[in-house]
């Protein structure tokens, strides 16, 4: 996100950062979910959805998982951030299948996935 | 003889945004630059481009009547009388809004594709019927918003609509641009916009008060006041149509005075 000079001093001065960039998040936002054409009801019963299926293979942590729409130039896209929880050794812990509870991969914090 | 018609859609989703006074003002330019150019009145339930015009008194049929056989197309059409190179087709009754189909649209715009260079088409506001009717007509299409979120929210309705039709090209008009605001960082952008939209931006037009002046007269601002900051812009506008090369505006150019370096100091992008 590009900064003004205005930008910097408004912040420094704790003042209310200027009008035009509230309007531009506020847009970006409204915009991605009139352009995927998707209530917030059903967004959230996808969000709960994906969070189960993922959570069959890996210990997520549930609060932290956030499913959100993001958009850029026209293109609309799923953005899921989902933090994995490690076990006690630092390694990913897979909760499926039950006999191979664990894999020796490192492990990393959160996977990203765009569709 | 079969000539090369452009039929241009002007369209904003938002109501009050300027499509009205755009259809207008382009109608005059083109005319004034020599071609053929028909206004159609799509706006049948709230007609106003009759008014902008100053023939609200000349109106004897309407595209209602044409379309039932009534009359002859060229009865129908109101000549401007300073620049007579352009031509009113006025909205029907809106009670027409009850029988009226795309292929009415079709018909009627087939018929003004004889006889014009150019055929404008000043769309209602709203996504319903009204505007699919018009749509169903055109080629092209400009979209014309302000920097306003609920504006912009409503254009970016529209283009989806658009593109889902494959009209195109379709360009952008921001109108009722506020250089001052803008230099505060108080209203969106040009490039907020034209990002947020993602279309090829055909101009934008200054806010001036001569437009309510103009309309209260009947007089585009483009047939009698061309030195007017809007005029400007929408010359531009009509010419960039043609494909002129004409540079865009820098609005943060049209602030005057002691104020300005300031404020173009503080724009000054940092990261």
């Amino acid at each position: 996100m590009a900064m003004t000079l205005r930008d910097i001093i408004n912040k420094l001065l704790r003042r209310q950062p200027a009008s035009a960039s509230t309007a531009r998040e506020r847009l970006q936002l409204v915009l991605a979910h009139d352009r995927s054409d998707l209530s917030t009801e059903l967004l959230d019963q996808m969000r709960k959805e994906i969070l189960e299926v993922v959570a069959k293979y890996v210990e997520i942590d549930v609060d932290e998982g956030a499913v959100s729409l993001e958009t850029e130039d026209r293109m609309t896209a799923l953005v899921a951030n989902l933090p994995i929880k490690r076990t006690m050794t630092g390694q990913i812990k897979l909760k499926e299948p039950k006999n191979q509870s664990e894999v020796n991969s490192p492990g990393t914090e959160d996977t990203d996935q765009k569709s | 003889m079969a000539i090369d018609t452009r039929v241009i859609l002007i369209c904003s989703g938002k109501g009050g945004v300027g499509k009205t006074t755009l259809t207008a003002n382009l109608g005059i330019s083109l005319a004034r630059q020599g071609f053929t150019t028909a206004v159609l009145d799509a706006d049948f339930g709230l007609r106003n481009l009759d008014l902008l015009l100053g023939l609200e008194n000349r109106i004897v049929y309407t595209a209602q009547e044409v379309l039932e056989e009534e009359c002859r197309l060229d009865q129908a059409l109101v000549k401007h009388k300073q620049e007579s190179n352009l031509s009113l087709l006025p909205a029907g009754n809106p009670r027409m809004l009850d029988w009226l189909k795309p292929d009415d649209m079709k018909r009627i715009v087939d018929m003004l594709k004889e006889q014009f260079n150019y055929v404008l088409i000043d769309c209602p506001a709203g996504v319903e019927d009204g505007f699919k009717n018009a749509m169903a007509a055109t080629q092209e299409a400009i979209v014309v918003t302000n920097p306003e979120v609920s504006a912009v929210r409503d254009a970016d309705r529209v283009i989806g609509l658009l593109n889902t039709n494959s009209i195109k090209p379709v360009q952008l008009v921001l109108n009722r641009v506020r250089p001052k605001m803008m230099a505060n960082q108080e209203m969106l952008s040009i490039d907020d916009v034209t990002d947020i939209l993602a279309l090829p931006l055909l101009g934008l037009v200054l806010e001036d008060e001569q437009v309510i002046v103009s309309t209260n007269r009947g007089e585009p601002l483009t047939l009698n006041s061309v030195n007017s900051p809007a005029a400007k812009c929408y010359l531009n506008i009509a010419k960039r149509l043609q494909g002129e090369d004409i540079p865009l505006i820098d609005p943060a150019e049209e602030i005057s005075g002691f104020g300005a370096k300031f404020r173009r100091l503080m724009q000054t992008k940092i990261f």
